[in-house]
């Protein structure tokens, strides 16, 4: 025992200060946290420029009708077109609006001049105001042919207004309801694939550490001075309970950095972020005033929804089965990375024994991209509970909710796979780590196993 | 007393058989060498000592005792596919394969200094194994081996790789070791090695033993009686003066001395022979031909080849 634990800090130690490990545990976070932070950063960096659009209404009818938002303000000019639009060009503002005149009618056309392309929440922004103004215009007009006295024309014009309010409130609260919905299934579906990538990922990359570490150890001709001490059982499990602790430091480090970059940028660019919109929805289930719900930026209140989705999942559970799923999904390939590490006489000579390790692999993530469409299904329960897919396909279904019935199942059948295949492979491996120049095959692995 | 011994070992693989009831007996504070052809299964024979095979068939007892996994702290393995970390610094590495041997760590540094001072070695201490040549590399694998002073000590091919100064250095050492209690068993090719350190061997061809015994009593028994003569003073065919019952098996000239090579027949003393001789040469010297451990392994091998 206390030479296994020997084993166990020496491939631990020699991975853990090797330069690659200390660059790669400092470059994994800053690029997840730019991953987290870069596109927010964007779409305020867009949207915190001050756009200026000059109005040039021919018909009156919008003088002063748009109000100055947080990064559009709204300028009046007074000239015709074409002089409008050789000053706009050296102007550098954002965008000229041109109202034309209408004889009889009420203006429904506007032109939108600019360099560039418009962006979404100018245009709607814009159509809005001016539906808006259009409809009270319309309204007016309509009201003065009732010829009503001023109580009653009080009242009328009041009409639309109340009812326009209360239909929006209730379309609103649907729409609101079935967004978020469908906001945080997509959040699950990304959460739960990139955690099924990750383990994947990181199957590959430590399984094939432990194949490395066991070629480099027969091909240096160490491994025998070593089972002349220790049992080549040890020896592997040494091996692999080393790496699995590395890999272990490397996420734990990954997930504290990470949440401690991000954090950090939360902090010193707090008035960037959209604190202000998550505070309007987190009081959304009292009455909001449409007006304010619309002026809030679109783009913002997409990401805070995605935020809220985010906040909501319950990030103990993921990382408790994310280390879990990881540590004994690694486990069972170890193992099998172990024993192929040992039948070949270089790296070079793996492949055609890694086949069978990759196909589970590959096809458990092929299969993900169909499992989140249907987390439920028995093609999800069966690939979730099966030791060899289900640290990748359980991962991808735990953030949509998994009964905790399953979630036990697949976790002791994971843990009975990993004491299997350490058993099969011990026995390949305590024969091949001595098998010097000799082309190994399938049927030779077969006679070793019953050796 | 036998330190060691193994009794009717036998050991099969898939498709052939590596050991067929071969039994040894290593007296204790002894050098045995263990002789064969490539192939023979020497390697086997001492993997399965060391435990890291099992036999099919066959014990194996250590001081008396049958062998078990609690010996291998009194046994040190040197063996021929050797090797090291090539990343890791020379003295960690020694450290550490001293710790699996079940040293103290401080006891462990403490030897290690020693023999790395010993050997020449100390300023390598902090060195990647990378950046050492052979020879380096096996001088730290021999201390590593003989650390953790051993009851039973095993090297398979201990010369390999060293250059002739070195293989004196590690030759002597073995001889202290024994003389210092150690019981050595080890495998070679090299015959001139096995005459100058060995006590006892035993012979494996085709995983069968077919010679073992002292070294002295297996020269003693394949003596065939032979005498070289160096002469001068006579030119021609010896057979014309030699008596009938000498055979002259060959003759030949250098420069201006003559060698000649004659087998006497059983129960004859060399006296006789030299009796023949005096009257018509002059004999510069007269030896009896010792077969040499490289004779005696060809012959018994070659021998056994045939009988097949």
């Amino acid at each position: 025992m206390k030479k296994i634990l020997l084993i166990i800090q020496r491939e631990y130690l020699t991975r853990v200060k090797k330069r690659s490990f200390i660059i790669m545990t400092i470059l994994g976070p800053v690029l997840m946290a730019a991953l987290m932070i870069v596109p927010i950063y964007i779409a305020q960096l867009s949207d915190s420029e001050k756009k200026v659009i000059e109005i040039l209404d021919e018909t009156g009818i919008f003088l002063n009708r748009f109000t100055n938002t947080d990064n559009i303000s709204f300028r009046h000019i007074f000239t015709d077109l074409q002089t409008a639009k050789d000053n706009f060009a050296e102007s550098g503002d954002y965008a000229l609006l041109y109202i034309p005149k209408t004889q009889i009618a009420l203006p429904t056309t506007a032109i939108l001049y600019s360099d560039i392309q418009p962006n979404i929440n100018v245009k709607s922004y814009i159509k809005r105001i001016m539906s808006k103004e259009i409809e009270e215009q319309k309204l007016i007009i309509n009201i003065n042919k009732l010829n009503l006295d001023q109580k009653d024309r009080e009242i009328a014009m009041d009409i639309p207004n109340s009812i326009k309010t209360s239909i929006n409130l209730s379309t609103i609260k649907i729409t609101e309801e079935g967004y978020e919905e469908k906001t945080f299934t997509e959040v699950s579906m990304v959460l739960g694939i990139f955690s099924g990538i990750l383990i994947y990922f990181f199957i590959f990359l430590f399984g094939s550490q432990v194949m490395r570490g066991v070629i480099e150890e027969k091909t240096s001709r160490i491994v025998e001075v070593i089972i002349s001490s220790v049992k080549p059982f040890q020896l592997m499990m040494g091996k692999i309970v080393g790496i699995a602790l590395v890999g272990l430091t490397q996420i734990l480090l990954w997930i504290v950095l990470t949440f401690a970059i991000v954090s950090i940028f939360q902090i010193s660019f707090a008035d960037k972020l959209p604190v202000k919109s998550t505070e309007i929805l987190s009081t959304n289930n009292q009455l909001i005033p449409v007006e304010q719900l619309q002026t809030t930026n679109e783009n913002t209140d997409e990401i805070t929804r995605i935020f809220e989705a985010i906040y909501s999942i319950n990030f103990g559970v993921m990382i408790f089965s994310f280390l879990f799923y990881f540590l004994f999904g690694y486990l069972l390939y170890a193992a099998l990375f172990a024993a192929v590490g040992s039948a070949v006489d270089s790296e070079a000579d793996t492949q055609q024994f890694m086949l069978p390790i990759t196909i589970p692999l590959i096809f458990a993530i092929i299969m993900a991209q169909f499992i989140i469409q249907n987390p439920e299904g028995p093609v999800s329960f069966w690939l979730s509970i099966i030791p060899f897919t289900s640290p990748i396909i359980m991962m991808v279904r735990i953030p949509f909710g998994v009964s905790n019935v399953e979630v036990v199942l697949s976790m002791s059948l994971l843990v009975l796979g990993f004491l299997g295949t350490t058993w099969l492979a011990a026995k390949i491996y305590r024969t091949g780590i001595l098998m010097y120049g000799k082309k190994v095959n399938y049927k030779e692995l077969w006679k070793w196993m019953k050796y | 007393m036998d330190l060691f011994s193994a009794h009717n070992i036998t050991k099969h693989f898939s498709n052939h058989t590596a050991l067929n009831k071969v039994s040894i007996s290593v007296p204790e504070q002894s050098i045995f060498g263990l002789l064969g052809p490539n192939g023979a299964g020497k390697t086997t024979f001492l993997r399965i000592i060391n435990q890291i095979t099992a036999p099919d068939e066959g014990d194996l007892f250590f001081s008396g005792k049958k062998l078990t996994p609690k010996h291998i702290e009194q046994i040190g393995y040197l063996p021929e596919e050797r090797g090291l970390y090539k990343k890791m610094k020379v003295g960690e590495q020694a450290l550490y394969l001293a710790q699996l041997k079940g040293i103290k760590k401080k006891a462990a540094i403490k030897k290690l200094k020693y023999w790395f001072e010993k050997f020449e070695i100390l300023t390598w201490w902090n060195r990647k194994v990378e950046e050492l040549s052979k020879g380096m590399q096996q001088k730290v694998q021999f201390i590593i081996t003989i650390l953790h002073e051993p009851k039973l000590l095993i090297f398979d091919e201990p010369f390999s790789g060293f250059d002739p100064i070195n293989v004196n250095l590690i030759k002597d050492e073995i001889l202290k070791l024994r003389d210092n209690g150690s019981t050595i068993i080890f495998s070679t090719h090299n015959m001139a090695s096995v005459e100058e350190l060995c006590d006892h061997i035993a012979l494996i061809d085709n995983s069968i033993k077919i010679l073992d015994g002292k070294v002295k009593d297996i020269k003693k028994e394949y003596k065939s009686n032979t005498y070289e003569v160096v002469y001068t003073d006579f030119i021609g065919n010896l057979n014309s003066i030699l008596d009938n019952n000498f055979k002259l098996l060959e003759q030949n000239q250098e420069d201006d001395l003559y060698k000649a090579k004659i087998k006497l027949p059983d129960e004859t003393r060399p006296n006789d022979l030299l009796q023949n001789l005096m009257p018509h040469l002059v004999i510069n010297s007269f030896n009896e031909i010792i077969p040499t451990m490289n004779d005696i392994f060809i012959a018994k091998v070659k021998r056994n080849e045939n009988t097949k």
